[in-house]
């Protein structure tokens, strides 16, 4: 029986994320797993010899379809250029980040094929040829083991949580002929942040609470920009206004699981817990001993984050030698 | 200036424990304890409700909201509150084939009930707190046909258009889609009211129907079977924590810590 795995890369303005390295690095362990090959899907315009470093990352096939249509990412011409690749190459196993891009693209693409879809997926592991995906629920509470169904299975890949590995492949790249299809959404524009590290990506995440006080997180932003990480904020610091939502760890927020993990002014509500705890090292700085937090942190400092984060940031420059 | 059409407008709602619960696994390793728990509007459906009455407000006030659920009996306290919130009318499916669908079926089940339905605009959640599956809003718009743009912060309609602003990493994206349209909700989109005691009293007088999947032309064959299977639940791994940087000085212990991860945890 042909089988294959298909990753689908994610690329913006012609730089791919790191979760598409995510993804095709677990797409190769998979389709080692199965005997079979990994294919990677990149949907673009202009974005034909960014591609080839792909092979790279263990993919046997980039296949590109690249057409101004595909510029920017709409749900509709994605999902049609993509259900079309499936019906050709018949993958029985579909790969992807789940970022917000890939979150919509593969909720939709399940639909269209009718194919299994977890979400957010932290490993993979093959048992007998069943996929088995584990992946949180109730916003990192539980943990569930799900078996996937048919064929295609779709997994979205929670980004952060899968190791990349290079293993050179032929990766040749063959450019494919796309129907992006009837399209009803119409791209208006796009604002980004230049140089802003996403929270869910960042290798490090140092994050205010209630204990901030107020708008000022410059201690914060010195500590994040000196470890090359993103800045996070508990709900209540949202809530007064003082970070943007898209700032918010927790439950409802975002899920992060950086490698360091630095809460400083946040109590531990149950709700901030499960957005952070699946983080490699949790350091937490907070005035009260009594704080939940500590119970969930590595390394607790009790004492006051104005005092305390700039003689961190001061003793990691010395560490490094700045 | 033109009178404004006025808009049908559909929430999708779902119940779920809310996010201070713990949650607790049942015995049998599969499903989780709900025996204690407080079930209340998923925060993100809670926006959506907001956004379709702010939708029909800017249209006249003359169209409706109607909140449609899958869900079991309980589940009419979840629509209560939202026709007490300022909406007009509630359905929710309640049978027991639906119960334990995974997300492809519950969007299954909400396009079916929707198809025999007028209207405009549909309002979803861009998740329930509970699975987490981000799925449903997307998988609905899919098998209805319609487009639609998720994680929305902003919205606008004018000439059967809606032009949203969605959340993507770093930054918006804004696009636009003709009307009908589903939309899902991201933090930040508004602020929802809270219910009124009139609205409360008013609630108790407002339509709300329970539906077999039979009243909506669907069978459990229809819903298809399950293509997720949950073989185990379990609980993260517990972190050990505990670990108090000991110091006399603030500047003692900041050395303390940043030794100990560079150290220890080889983190910095």
């Amino acid at each position: 029986m042909s089988c294959g795995v298909l990753a689908i890369a994610e690329q913006v303005n012609g730089v791919f994320r790191k979760v598409t390295y995510e993804a095709l690095s677990e797409g190769r362990r998979i389709a080692d797993g199965l005997g079979c090959s990994l294919s990677v899907a990149v949907l673009g315009s202009g974005i034909k010899s960014n591609s080839e470093s792909l092979g790279k990352y263990g993919a046997d096939r980039i296949l590109v379809a690249d057409d101004a249509l595909l510029e920017e990412y709409m749900t509709d011409t994605y999902t049609n250029v993509i259900a079309g690749i499936v019906s050709k190459e018949k993958p029985c196993v579909i790969i992807l980040g789940a970022s917000s891009r890939g979150r919509d693209l593969s909720a939709r693409l399940s639909a269209r094929l009718d194919s299994s879809l977890a979400m957010d997926c932290i490993s993979v592991r093959l048992d007998a040829g069943n996929v088995i995906v584990t992946r949180p629920m109730y916003g990192g509470k539980i943990l569930a083991e799900l078996t996937l169904e048919g064929e295609p299975r779709i997994i979205a890949i929670r980004p952060n949580s899968m190791k990349i590995a290079e293993s050179q492949k032929a990766g040749a790249v063959e450019v494919i002929t796309a129907d992006a299809g009837v399209t009803a959404l119409k791209f208006v524009e796009k604002k980004l942040e230049t140089g802003k590290m996403e929270l869910t990506e960042a290798d490090v995440v140092v994050s205010g609470g209630r204990g901030m006080g107020g708008p000022d997180y410059s201690s914060i932003e010195n500590l994040a920009g000196l470890l090359g990480g993103a800045v996070g904020a508990s709900r209540s610091a949202v809530d007064e206004g003082w970070r943007p939502h898209s700032d918010q760890v927790g439950q409802t927020g975002k899920v992060v699981s950086p490698n360091l993990y630095i809460a400083c002014g946040i109590s531990g509500a149950i709700q901030h817990l499960a957005g952070m705890s699946s983080s490699k090292v949790i350091v937490a700085i907070n005035k009260d001993p009594e704080a939940p937090i500590f119970a969930k942190a590595d390394y607790g400092v009790v004492g006051d984050l104005f005092e305390i984060v700039p003689l961190i940031t001061e003793e990691i420059k010395k560490v490094k030698g700045l | 200036m033109k009178e404004e059409q006025k808009l049908e407008v559909i929430v999708l709602l779902k119940q779920v424990p809310s996010t201070e619960s713990f949650v607790s696994i049942s015995e049998n390793g599969l499903s989780v304890k709900t025996d204690d728990v407080k079930w209340v509007i998923n925060p993100y459906d809670e926006f959506a409700v907001e956004e379709a009455l702010r939708i029909k407000e800017a249209h006249g006030g003359s169209g409706s909201v109607t909140i449609l659920s899958v869900g079991t009996e309980k589940a009419v306290e979840a629509i209560r509150t939202a026709l007490a919130m300022g909406a007009d009318k509630g359905i929710l499916i309640n049978d027991s084939a639906a119960y334990n669908c995974d997300g492809l079926q519950t969007a299954k089940i909400l396009a079916a009930a929707i198809k025999n339905m007028p209207f405009d605009m549909i309002v979803a959640g861009q998740r329930a707190v509970d699975g987490d599956n981000y799925m449903v809003g997307s998988a609905v718009a899919e098998f209805l046909n319609i487009p639609a743009v998720t994680m929305v912060m902003k919205e606008t309609i004018a000439d059967r258009k809606i032009t949203c602003s969605r959340t993507v990493e770093g930054g918006t994206v804004v696009v636009e889609a003709p009307l009908p349209a589903l939309i899902t909700t991201q933090r930040g989109l508004n602020e929802p009211r809270y219910a009124s005691l009139p609205g409360i009293m008013k609630a108790k007088k407002k339509p709300l129907e329970i539906k077999s999947l039979k009243d909506i032309g669907l069978d459990a064959a229809g819903i298809g079977g399950s293509k997720t299977k949950i073989i185990s639940l379990k609980y993260p791994p517990e972190r050990k924590g505990g670990k108090i940087i000991a110091g006399e000085t603030a500047a003692d212990k900041a050395r303390a810590l940043v030794k100990a991860l560079h150290e220890e945890a080889k983190a910095v």
